[in-house]
């Protein structure tokens, strides 16, 4: 069974959500959009307070480089543009929309139809997935137009597929894989043909055998993907191991995937990518698992962006008593909601409801030099050493240890018999070491 | 008898020879550095804190020999005492400044904001501030987690318990503004230290609308304007929801702080007030 070569540890499955199918979400009544859902430069608004809006409709433009343009996933009127609170707890831009009906914007195929010519040609397909704001539904938020525009001299021999869905609790994609395989397999097409490659890998963890199955059987059908059974292992969905465990190259440091020749891609984004080419449709909705220990209706969801968590939570049968803590995604990088009443963003793919016991911190204690941190971490770093110099506030020092090749996996502070808040301080190295950087840009 | 004789004879000869090949090479190799540099870094006073904006006091006296002049270079820590001392040392005119202490401008904490959610990471406030807005909910608050005092070179922070706030030991702080560097909210700042050390400052860096702010905190400013109209000196700006006394301008009346309908605006070290009963009065009915 393929895997990366380094470290990695296997949490508790807890996929209580692997047999619900995915329900439609009903529309909310008020909707709040934030106006930039990516990582990169803010997108710019194009709709004023009191306008018309329909299901599809552009509400902010992508006018910078690393950039997504962002679509109105709901039929209504706009009652106002104002901050509104994300989950973290501060304030951003967003859309307030009242919404009236579903009516979608003409030119979108909104039926269930598989379509499955592929007309555009590779450039045409790039230009059509920035256009319907496209971005990596992995969890980062990265426009995804950008991984296929390919620098200068570098060329691309495999498409990597990420249906690992390494996270415990979470369940989204392997449902996604049982319902709708087929937009999921043109998706791929879609991205081979955008590409120009011959390949197209889909790794896929052992523990969801059906989705393995379905997606091997109709995989048959199409030259050049082939689907990867993969060890149950985590952080087996992390980029660089997913390219490690599927072709043997390793990404350099600090470097792209497209240095090895490798672009990766999760599986929903291909299903929305499927959506964007072959149906006019821009991503607006995703499919979100409430999931947790105590929740009494877990339930795979498809929700429209910009739905308030707080209503999902409702309609799942509301918080139980014991709730100690609300994650926006997996328990290994899922942060914790900090406040209800937020809405979902493009990349909201799990909402974990855990309780007090589960998710408290365990007490800190000295460092035992057991080495478990060092033993799990797979980018092979040595976690302790770099967070004992973080608590020295040694950051150029955390940068000679390689800080920033820490992929923010969480398995050291999960291993730590100590409870030393060691992840915790390699993020806060790296973030003081991306402010040196810039810097000494500056000089 | 021979063998001693050899032996000291090989030791005494090594040792010359390495004596006059090491003079050369002092000679050749000779730092000719300026005197002066090791006399200001002894008159400075050592605690290497860099709030001069230099590396440390060595640094900083490398810089005044090399500008010959004190334009720009202070140590805040020496204050006008070493400044002068130094001024006359180099023959050079030092400028006065005004005496500053740090000043922590959020009242928030334990007592007056109702936590909504737990924090339990690593006790750094910049790691906070990258993953939530506060306990409490407001977006500008003193998180509380001491970042300001580990990075204190002269002791003179501590996070009060009761308040969960930092407290500055005002005969201690000597200004050199490290704490206002590391503070990812902004919330502490150096104010003039004022005459007999009384202050009035507003307690509060929230630039949210003043409803906003008021449902998270008891004492937050809520930018109404009410110190701006009262002040007579134009000492008072409301800005995004905010007011801000310049130090400057301030003549100490203390109009703003019973005009204020939240109690944002503080005053230190002023005798207590005659006719108290009266004031609080007022106050209320402003509310």
């Amino acid at each position: 069974m393929k895997t990366f070569h380094r470290g990695g540890t296997h949490p508790e499955e807890n996929k209580l959500t692997n047999d619900c199918s995915i329900e439609v979400f009903p529309l909310p009544k008020q909707a709040v959009v934030f106006v930039s859902q990516h990582l990169g430069a803010p997108a710019t608004l194009v709709v004023e307070k009191g306008e018309k809006v329909k299901v599809g409709q552009l509400l902010a433009k992508a006018e910078q480089f690393i950039c997504a343009n962002n679509h109105s996933p709901y039929s209504g009127t706009i009652s106002k543009i104002d901050l509104a609170i994300d989950f973290t707890g501060y304030k951003k831009t967003a859309i307030y929309i009242d919404v009236e009906n579903d009516e979608w914007l003409e030119g979108i195929d909104t039926s269930n139809e598989i379509v499955r010519d592929i007309k555009l040609d590779s450039k045409q397909i790039v230009e059509k997935i920035k256009e319907m704001g496209i971005v990596g539904l992995g969890g980062a938020a990265f426009p995804t137009h950008i991984k296929y525009m390919l620098p200068e001299g570098k060329k691309a021999d495999y498409l990597i597929i990420n249906a690992v869905e390494c996270e415990p609790y979470l369940t989204s994609d392997n449902r996604l894989m049982l319902e709708s395989a087929e937009e999921a397999l043109i998706g791929i097409e879609i991205l081979k043909k955008a590409l120009g490659v011959e390949k197209a890998l889909v790794g896929i963890e052992k523990n969801k055998p059906k989705a393995i199955e379905q997606m091997t059987n109709l995989a048959t059908k199409y030259k050049g993907i082939e689907i990867v059974p993969l060890k149950t292992k985590y952080p087996q969905g992390a980029e660089k191991q997913l390219i490690y465990a599927l072709t043997k190259r390793e990404v350099p440091s600090g470097k792209l995937p497209i240095e090895v020749g490798c672009v990766v891609n999760n599986i929903g984004t291909a299903q929305a990518v499927y959506y964007a080419v072959q149906k006019n449709r821009p991503l607006i909705q995703n499919i979100l698992t409430l999931t947790g220990k105590s929740v009494k209706q877990r339930k795979n969801l498809l929700v429209r962006v910009g739905t308030p968590i707080q209503s999902v939570i409702d309609y799942c049968g509301g918080l139980p008593e014991d709730t100690g803590k609300v994650i926006s995604g997996g328990p290994m990088m899922g942060k914790a909601i900090s406040d209800l009443s937020a809405p979902t963003v493009k990349t909201t793919s799990a909402i974990l409801i855990m309780s007090n016991k589960e998710s408290s911190r365990k007490e800190e204690t000295n460092c035992l030099r057991c080495g478990k941190c060092v033993t799990v971490c797979p980018m092979g770093l040595q976690p302790i050493h770099i967070a004992q110099l973080a608590e020295n506030r040694l950051w150029e020092e955390t940068e000679k240890s390689s800080a920033m090749d820490c992929i923010e996996c969480g398995c050291c502070l999960y291993t730590c018999p100590a409870g030393r808040p060691l992840l915790d301080l390699l993020r806060l190295s790296k973030n003081n070491i991306s402010e040196i950087r810039r810097q000494r840009a500056k000089r | 008898m021979s063998t001693i004789v050899f032996s000291i004879l090989v030791l005494v000869l090594t040792g010359v020879a390495s004596a006059v090949i090491l003079y050369f090479v002092a000679q050749k190799f000779k730092v000719i550095e300026d005197p002066r540099i090791d006399t200001l870094t002894d008159m400075l006073p050592g605690a290497n804190c860099g709030g001069c904006g230099y590396a440390g006091c060595r640094s900083l006296a490398e810089n005044i020999i090399n500008n010959n002049s004190l334009d720009g270079l202070r140590c805040p820590v020496g204050g006008d005492n070493v400044m002068s001392d130094i001024a006359s040392f180099m023959g050079l005119e030092a400028s006065q400044a005004t005496p500053q202490v740090a000043v922590i401008r959020c009242n928030g904490g334990k007592l007056n904001t109702t936590p909504k959610v737990r924090y339990e990471g690593v006790k750094d406030c910049l790691y906070a501030h990258l993953n939530m807005s506060s306990e409490g909910g407001c977006p500008n608050a003193c998180l509380g987690l001491g970042s300001c005092v580990s990075v204190c070179a002269f002791d003179s922070i501590k996070i009060d318990n009761t308040t969960g706030l930092p407290i500055v030991d005002q005969e201690k702080c000597v200004a050199c503004g490290l704490c206002v560097k590391i503070c990812p909210r902004k919330v502490i700042e150096l104010r003039n230290k004022g005459i007999k050390n009384r202050r009035v400052f507003v307690s509060c860096v929230n630039t949210e609308k003043g409803g906003i702010s008021k449902k998270n905190c008891n004492v937050s400013c809520i930018g109404c304007g009410k110190c701006e109209k009262v002040c007579e000196f134009g000492a008072i700006k409301i800005e995004n929801n905010l007011a801000y006394i310049d130090y400057d301008k301030c003549k100490l009346c203390r109009k703003c702080v019973v005009e204020c309908p939240t109690g944002a605006i503080h005053e230190v070290n002023f005798p207590p007030r005659k006719e108290k009963a009266n004031v609080e009065v007022e106050a209320s009915q402003i509310k």
